[in-house]
């Protein structure tokens, strides 16, 4: 079994080192899906980045006279129900989004890579009940876990990048699992073995260099489910919460006014799909350049 | 094949037991005081106290989760901390929503996607190919709650056709029950099937290039008779495991739909219940969609060995 969009676990990591870096670049510049999925990437992160030092309007100020503007030159969007700058609002969203799905995508890495090396290098029960327990998060989708935490403790930017962690943990650990156990069972180990160096050891000086780069495209993609869920909760009122924006937020309130200004509704809708296909084209390309083996055909 | 399903049928108990205690621990345990929480922090000790017998929460933990779990085996789930009726009702009532729509969005994702699917790998690499994957990429990046924000602004704001959400029911016969799910149905298929799609036309590509086909082929068969008698069988085993895989994000992704066409369904019902605080709601609807997740992929499990019998002697 294995999740959708994962990279095959059984395939081992890069061949070492033929080519320099600069071949790299050379054949990820002529690769169509990497350069469209990095140019849309860099995009999000590039409006992120500038939300930071400059926004044309303030993206909290409320301004009721002004609510509802059509775009002009003043605002290239227009406004919102409470007279906010939709241009700033995506922009600030967008640093919203990515902060989630950095520390989402974080804890899922940090727990899920350290289980799957651990499941890879001891092997018998503890990889068993690590792999069960991997099987039973799965059936927690991201949604349930924000649902049980928001009715805990409430709804708000913690529960959701806890929920999307914890649901990043399983896809990770399969992964890391299937490409170390790959990695185990080539020759360098043994003969690192034969050079009295215990699994720790290996673990880290062997295998987790292997299987980087298989974990650098997992991530990319992960990253991009992320968002997708970020914005799900923050739609339902579980993830960030006003008056901090976040994509998922503005298409809530949108939703309410959809037959005054239908427009409200597209803007961060087309936020969400630019960043999340940029992730996937970003991974495939990844993954082909990465590994010239597990390139698929196309 | 007993020993195989067997095996398999102790996992799913485990798995269930697991998640039951999983979901006690932190919507029972967790929150402290139940009662407390539904009467605010102003209320007076004495009234949090009768409230919290009345509730039956000053019961030691193992003997109220002991009692959750036999209420699930004979379908006495308690009663709604807010409304005073049984949960098992309420949740029954809501049922009959998500249930058909799970269902109609999944009828539609494996239409679109064994079309789409099959249609790219016969065409492999065709201008058709390529146009086609090209759309499932766009697909798997849409949110779905956008997507049907947009199926209700171009069918019921600007052409008219269908209503911007609510639910009909099936007093009136079937019709106008389907017609109102219809927008919601389609709105999470579409995505689904941009991903089932993908891996279809992978799985289909993949079984193109065994030996057999060749044979197949060589002893006179035609491309489309090898595609629908031979590789499509060969071909289902991918596609049947993802399709478990997304019934997760299905149940997952009605909840969210629900709330973009204000259905009165389980999605509906567990946000209202978290307003409510009535924790006791949210804790069966919880592991009631938890337990159709993992009793669904527990059918995938078993059907496999059916299609391919090679996996249960490999998992023995």
């Amino acid at each position: 079994m294995s999740a959708p969009l994962t990279v095959p676990a059984d395939s081992a990591a890069i061949a070492p080192g033929a080519s320099p870096a600069t071949g790299f670049w050379r054949r990820a510049l002529r690769h169509r899906s990497f350069v469209l999925g990095a140019a849309l990437s860099l995009l999000v992160l590039g409006a992120a980045l500038l939300s930071l030092v400059w926004t044309p309007w303030s993206a909290y100020d409320i301004d009721i006279a002004s609510k509802l503007h059509p775009p002009s030159a003043a605002h290239w969007l227009g406004t919102d129900v409470f007279g906010r700058d939709i241009v700033s609002l995506l922009l600030v969203g967008a640093r919203s989004t990515i902060m989630v799905g950095v520390i989402a995508v974080g804890i899922g890495l940090t727990f899920g890579v350290c289980l799957g090396l651990i499941a890879a290098a001891r092997k018998g029960w503890t990889e068993e009940l690590i792999m069960r327990m991997s099987d039973f998060t799965f059936a927690f989708p991201a949604v349930l876990s924000a649902i049980m935490l928001a009715a805990v403790v409430g709804p708000g930017m913690l529960t959701s990048i806890t929920a999307i962690g914890i649901f990043q943990i399983p896809t990770f650990v399969r992964v890391t699992r299937g490409s170390a156990n790959a990695v185990w069972a080539r020759e360098f180990i043994l003969a690192a073995r034969a050079a009295g160096k215990g699994g720790f050891r290996i673990t880290i000086e062997h295998v987790l260099p292997n299987i980087l780069s298989i974990l650098i495209v997992q991530a990319t993609i992960q990253f991009a489910l992320a968002i997708l869920a970020e914005a799900a909760l923050s739609y339902l009122g579980l993830g960030t919460q006003p008056p901090q924006p976040s994509w998922g937020r503005m298409l809530n309130d949108a939703q309410t006014l959809l037959f005054q200004s239908p427009m409200l509704a597209v803007y961060p809708g087309a936020a969400i799909a630019i960043a999340v296909l940029g992730l996937n084209l970003l991974g495939d390309g990844l993954r082909d350049l990465l590994d010239p083996r597990l390139a698929r055909e196309r | 094949m007993s020993l195989f399903i067997l095996r398999r049928i102790l996992t799913l108990v485990a798995t269930l037991i697991a998640a039951s205690l999983i979901i006690f621990l932190v919507l029972d345990a967790l929150p402290g005081n139940a009662a407390q929480m539904l009467m605010g922090v102003d209320a007076s000790p004495d009234a949090v106290r009768a409230l919290t017998v009345k509730l039956g929460l000053d019961q030691p933990l193992t003997y109220r989760y002991l009692l959750w779990i036999k209420g699930m085996m004979v379908g006495e789930l308690g009663n709604s901390y807010v409304y005073g009726t049984p949960v098992a009702g309420l949740i029954a009532e809501r049922l009959v929503l998500t249930v058909p729509l799970a269902i109609m969005s999944m009828l539609i994702t494996v239409v679109l996607a064994l079309a789409a699917g099959i249609y790219t790998a016969a065409n492999h690499n065709k201008l058709g190919d390529v146009g086609v994957m090209s759309l499932t990429q766009v697909g798997i990046a849409l949110p779905n709650f956008w997507f049907a924000i947009l199926l209700i602004l171009l069918f019921a704001v600007k052409l008219q056709w269908l209503s911007a959400g609510g639910f009909a029911g099936w007093d009136d016969g079937i019709w106008p029950g389907i017609r109102s799910l219809l927008l919601p149905s389609i709105s999470l298929a579409v995505v689904q099937a941009a991903i089932l799609a993908r891996v279809t036309r992978s799985a289909v590509l993949e079984v193109l290039r065994e030996d057999f086909v060749r044979t197949a082929r060589a002893k006179g068969l035609g491309k489309r008779e090898v595609l629908w008698r031979h590789v499509l069988r060969n071909a289902m085993i991918p596609v049947m495991t993802v399709m478990g895989l997304q019934f997760a994000n299905l149940l997952a992704g009605t909840i969210v739909i629900e709330n973009v066409f204000y259905l009165p369904g389980l999605g509906r019902l567990i946000f209202q219940s978290i307003a409510n605080r009535d924790l006791i709601v949210v804790r069966n609807c919880v592991m009631l969609l938890a337990a159709m997740v993992v009793t669904v992929n527990f059918v995938v499990d078993v059907l496999y060995a059916f299609i391919d019998p090679r996996i249960k002697v490999a998992n023995l």
